[in-house]
């Protein structure tokens, strides 16, 4: 008796608990899983509560992480609904493995910016001022997104740089700018925006010679691959192109 | 071969076989991903992969920069460990755990650590800047730096334990024989705690040649100058898994050949 008891009220305290939504064909919590590029850590967060938000019971656990090292992941079977990556080559990992529902589509575009110290004190102004002697430059290695970028932009340009360190990743060639130990660093403008004061951005029209393309895929047999449509949707609809535009990202 | 077994037979205790299943699980444990790593290997394009100028200009740079750490850590640790073990000094005991953080700080902690005491704006970086016009950050001195900071506390502990062990009788009778505290400590000590350096100082190499957080963050990544086997692993690994995975084996191999050469003298040694 006592036990009945108590399963009925555990009972009626779930149904009260979940009174909010209309009694869906399935009550039970759900968690939708998102592998993104870390740059989009801050905007995918706020698009993520949004979607929780839409979607009651519904759980938006992320995966930040370098581009390749997702693809990496994906190909080796770990459980990804999303995949949203910082460079066409990454999702093509993806999807030459033939992992995706459909062909990714791009939600997002990002640019290379100037990032120096804050007040600029080198008085850099264009591309061609950071192959001046005597500047300490740091840029990412021609290996990860970022880096084959400035490289693209070295050969455009016709400037060759020589930096004092190849950084592999963007967050470390952002870090040696940010502590003063370089004049200058290539990085993304949306991570100089994400850097707030501790450097400032200079932005250069030949920057548009290297766009970044951000693709996002559902990844085929997702565990909830309803759930990963909703949110490619509300990545790639005018809610994520409003969060993505204010983070700097280029959205068309 | 033959003074071993009698050492085996003198003592004769036999081993309980339960100690065997975890002992083996363990061994497992290390041998295997090395395993799964080989097999993982595009052995055809070995060759290529490890002699591509990137890869020889890494070689080249991580066994020159633990051969120089290696060779600092004996120099600064082996005092160090003297006067942890033998000096009468209060407070030895709060320096002791002071010496002992890099091994317990995560590497790329300790680099950062660096960067703000020697990086262009740092502590002492700043005037040295001023004073010297010498930036430390992203030169090959960098990660000499960084090595010796981490590697120090192997050789420190290892040789601090010899010199425990070795205890000082000798000493005591050399002084008696009208020895200098110098003189004993060159004619007495140091051949008595020659393993126990040894086998810090292959320690302490292994762990300078594995070294990555603390270099990536104070010292950064530049091909002839700072980018060591390591640093270049964790980089081919974004575009080639490939080359990344000969580079590993790479590093495996030198590894084997440091403990082979080490093994009689260093790492048995304190037996």
């Amino acid at each position: 008796m006592k036990v009945r008891a108590l399963i009925a009220g555990a009972l009626l305290l779930t149904a009260g608990c979940a009174s909010a939504p209309p009694a869906t064909s399935q009550p039970d919590p759900r968690t939708v899983t998102v592998f993104a590029a870390a740059s989009l850590k801050d905007t995918f967060t706020e698009l993520g509560k949004r979607f929780e938000t839409d979607h009651p019971g519904v759980t938006v656990t992320f995966n930040f992480a370098g581009s390749s090292d997702l693809a990496q992941q994906i190909v080796n079977g770990a459980p990804a609904d999303v995949f949203a990556a910082a460079s066409d080559a990454t999702m093509k990992t993806v999807t030459d493995a033939s992992l995706t529902t459909a062909a990714p589509t791009i939600f997002a575009t990002n640019v290379l910016q100037i990032a120096t110290v804050p007040g600029n004190p080198k008085g850099i102004a264009a591309f061609a001022d950071l192959a001046k002697p005597g500047l300490k430059v740091v840029v990412c290695a021609p290996q990860v997104p970022c880096g084959a970028a400035a490289e693209k932009i070295e050969k455009a340009t016709g400037v060759t740089l020589t930096p004092v360190s190849e950084e592999p990743d963007v967050k470390s060639t952002l870090g040696k700018v940010a502590s003063g130990d370089a004049d200058a660093g290539l990085v993304y403008v949306t991570d100089v925006a994400a850097a707030k004061d501790t450097v400032q951005g200079v932005p250069f029209p030949d920057a548009a010679q290297a766009t970044t393309n951000y693709p996002i895929a559902v990844v085929k047999n997702a565990p909830q691959a309803e759930l990963a449509a909703s949110f490619q949707q509300l990545v790639t609809g005018e809610d994520g192109k409003k969060v993505l535009g204010a983070a700097g990202f280029g959205t068309t | 071969m033959t003074r071993s077994r009698s050492h085996t037979h003198e003592t004769g205790v036999a081993l309980p076989a339960l100690l065997w299943v975890p002992a083996g699980f363990a061994f497992a444990l290390i041998a295997l991903p090395v395993v799964g790593l080989a097999v993982r290997a595009d052995w055809l394009r070995l060759p290529e992969l490890l002699l591509s100028t990137s890869a020889l200009d890494a070689l080249r740079l991580s066994l020159e920069t633990a051969a120089i750490s290696t060779t600092l850590c004996i120099l600064l640790g082996g005092p160090l460990a003297t006067v942890l073990a033998r000096g009468r000094l209060g407070g030895l005991r709060l320096l002791r755990s002071v010496v002992l953080l890099p091994l317990v700080l995560p590497p790329v902690v300790g680099g950062l650590a660096l960067l703000f005491l020697l990086g262009r704006t740092g502590l002492l970086g700043r005037g040295i800047d001023v004073w010297f016009g010498v930036t430390i950050p992203f030169t090959t001195a960098a990660v000499v730096l960084a090595q010796t900071f981490v590697a120090l506390p192997f050789l420190v502990v290892s040789m601090e334990g010899a010199l425990r062990t070795a205890g000082q009788r000798y000493e005591a009778v050399a002084a008696t024989l009208g020895a200098s505290p110098s003189y004993a400590f060159r004619r007495v000590t140091v051949p008595l705690v020659l393993p126990g350096l040894a086998s810090g100082a292959v320690l302490a190499f292994a762990r300078c040649l594995g070294e990555f957080g603390a270099t990536i963050a104070f010292a950064g990544s530049l091909q002839g100058t700072t980018r060591t086997l390591p640093l270049l692993v964790y980089l081919e690994r974004e575009s080639d898994v490939d080359a990344a995975v000969a580079l590993s084996l790479l590093l495996v191999v030198v590894a084997v050949v440091v403990i082979a050469v080490a093994r009689p003298r260093g790492v048995e040694g304190l037996r």
